[in-house]
């Protein structure tokens, strides 16, 4: 992970803000955290987190921030999901997004489907699938050590590769 | 067989003997969740939208194509049946419990005329396919379950997404969508102790187990639903060979422990066979506790062949029959506690009676 003040030396400083039930990470190098008068772990008084990244927060937040939180289609918001487990319409996946990919790893350990699709997303949906599934078996061989599988699986995930981009 | 005939008869195909390993089996089930793209989930639906939703999917079912490949089925509209034949729909695992709460007039159920495969609508998702077979079949269960739903895609919209896989209302549910599960009967684990170790590695490996009838409680009649708990990031193929395998080690341990206690304990373990089948035999008065125990130990000795009088089949036939909604429902009036024991051991009594009389079997 990368400071995300200098976006230069790795962030080794990390600081989670709470606020309005919201929760906000900040992940600094010890240079960057030194200059905002942060030493160790300790809480950080509002005034300095202010002065430290001041406009920076705000100008990368800025255009995403109306539809953080609620679903655009069903209004649906993630308090209101917090509170009863389940999401409003189809669009809260897309809507709620960051709290969707939290959910989802934290339940299945992952948010990648794989299996059936509906017969309409097409023959490009299932070979983009198909990629999905030769890449974790990859990792899997690899951690396992089976190289010469792996180059075996690494051929296949090339010529579909191949085959995506020629089909488009 | 009409909904009506379905609600009267106890009889149900997944109880019928001959499915694999049915000595350990009883059932296997498939579940999958599918929602419509255009509306919101079952919970924020008006009662209007919910009847598009169930004429939707009537209209999918009706077609002359669908019918021709997935069969006939039938609809009816919860609100349309009694209080009782709800309780039955579920008693007969054809519903969930979760199913009769709220709006009946919401929610409709779909079933072929078998009841191997159903339709609950505007449960928690607004589609939940689910096929039951006797004995060990996850996979064609999933086979008959996945041919049905490519009958309804052909003109429902799902909503689906190429990262998530189908979305289902419960994020516990989204990517297949898919709950697979089999129902064992276990008393050979229980009376070892071994279940016990089993279901906290089994916790371990994603699959959850729960007793037949109610969540927490112990399980009735030694019965037990291993299901898988994680639907994404696997595909429905490695979910259920997962799963076969893993029913099938468990057959292994359950006949070793049945074995064992038969060789060690025979005497014993005869007498507990016998004495149930005695009590099941003669009791004027049982309540369904007691019932489904000494149901327990006769299916055990049936098992076993320590005693052969009648088949498999109708012991988790009566594991049914003897439920207080099939019992109200049988006689026709509600009952009080000491009214419906008695129901429950005439009906047991003479059940085993036309068992042993060579007259209990299919009537399809
Ligand atoms: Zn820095
Ligand atoms: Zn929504």
């Amino acid at each position: 992970m990368v400071c995300e003040r200098c976006n230069k030396r790795p962030a080794t400083v990390h600081y989670t803000e709470i606020t309005n039930s919201k929760k906000q990470e900040i992940h600094l190098c010890e240079e960057c955290a030194r200059e905002a008068g942060i030493t160790g772990f300790g809480v950080m008084p509002q005034f300095v987190l202010h002065n430290l990244l001041g406009g920076l927060y705000e100008e990368q937040k800025a255009p995403v921030e109306p539809a953080y939180g609620r679903c655009l289609n069903c209004g649906l918001t993630e308090q209101e999901f917090a509170g009863r487990g389940l999401f409003g319409c189809a669009d809260c996946y897309t809507s709620l997004r960051p709290a969707v990919d939290q959910i989802l790893r934290r339940v299945h350990g992952t948010t990648q489907h794989i299996g059936k699709l509906p017969q309409r997303c097409g023959k490009l949906a299932g070979k983009k699938q198909e990629l999905k599934r030769l890449r974790r078996e990859l990792e899997a061989v690899v951690r396992k050590e089976e190289f010469e599988k792996a180059a075996e699986i690494r051929d296949r995930i090339r010529d579909l590769e191949k085959g995506l981009e020629g089909g488009k | 067989m009409a909904l009506r005939e379905t609600l009267a008869d106890p009889h149900s195909y997944w109880m019928e003997g001959g499915g694999a390993e049915e000595d350990v089996v009883v059932s296997s089930r498939i579940r999958i969740a599918r929602n419509l793209a255009t509306y919101p989930f079952p919970h924020r639906l008006s009662r209007e939208q919910a009847g598009e939703v169930i004429h939707a999917v009537r209209l999918a079912v009706e077609r002359p194509e669908s019918v021709k490949k997935v069969g006939r089925f039938e609809v009816s509209l919860l609100a349309e049946l009694t209080p009782v034949e709800r309780r039955i729909l579920v008693e007969k695992h054809l519903v969930s419990p979760d199913f009769l709460k709220g709006d009946p007039q919401e929610k409709a159920v779909v079933l072929r005329s078998d009841e191997m495969v159903g339709i609950m609508v505007n449960e928690e998702d607004h589609l939940r396919v689910q096929c039951l077979k006797p004995g060990l079949a996850l996979e064609e269960c999933w086979r008959l379950a996945s041919r049905v739903d490519d009958e309804l895609e052909a003109t429902l919209e799902y909503a689906f997404n190429e990262e998530f896989g189908y979305l289902s209302a419960c994020p516990t549910n989204v990517g297949t969508g898919m709950r697979a599960s089999v129902m064992m009967h276990l008393p050979g684990l229980v009376a070892t102790r071994v279940l016990e170790d089993v279901v906290s590695g089994l916790s371990k490996l994603g699959l959850a187990v729960r007793g037949l009838y109610g969540e927490g409680t112990r399980a009735a009649g030694d019965l037990f639903q291993i299901s898988n708990q994680i639907t994404l990031g696997r595909s429905e193929d490695e979910i259920i060979s997962n799963l076969t395998a893993l029913a099938r080690r468990l057959v292994t341990q359950e006949r070793e422990s049945r074995q064992g206690l038969y060789q060690k304990q025979r005497g014993a373990l005869e007498d507990r066979i016998f004495r149930s089948y005695g009590v099941l035999q003669y009791a004027r008065v049982i309540n369904s506790e007691e019932a489904m125990r000494c149901l327990s130990d006769l299916r055990l000795g049936l098992a076993l062949k320590v005693i052969q009088i009648i088949p498999l089949g109708l012991v988790s036939e009566l594991m049914v029959l003897i439920q207080p909604a099939f019992l109200t429902k049988m006689a026709g009036k509600e009952l009080k506690p000491f009214e419906r024991d008695m129901l429950r051991a005439r009906l047991i009594r003479e059940r085993l009676q036309s068992g042993k009389n060579g007259k209990y079997g299919s009537k399809k």
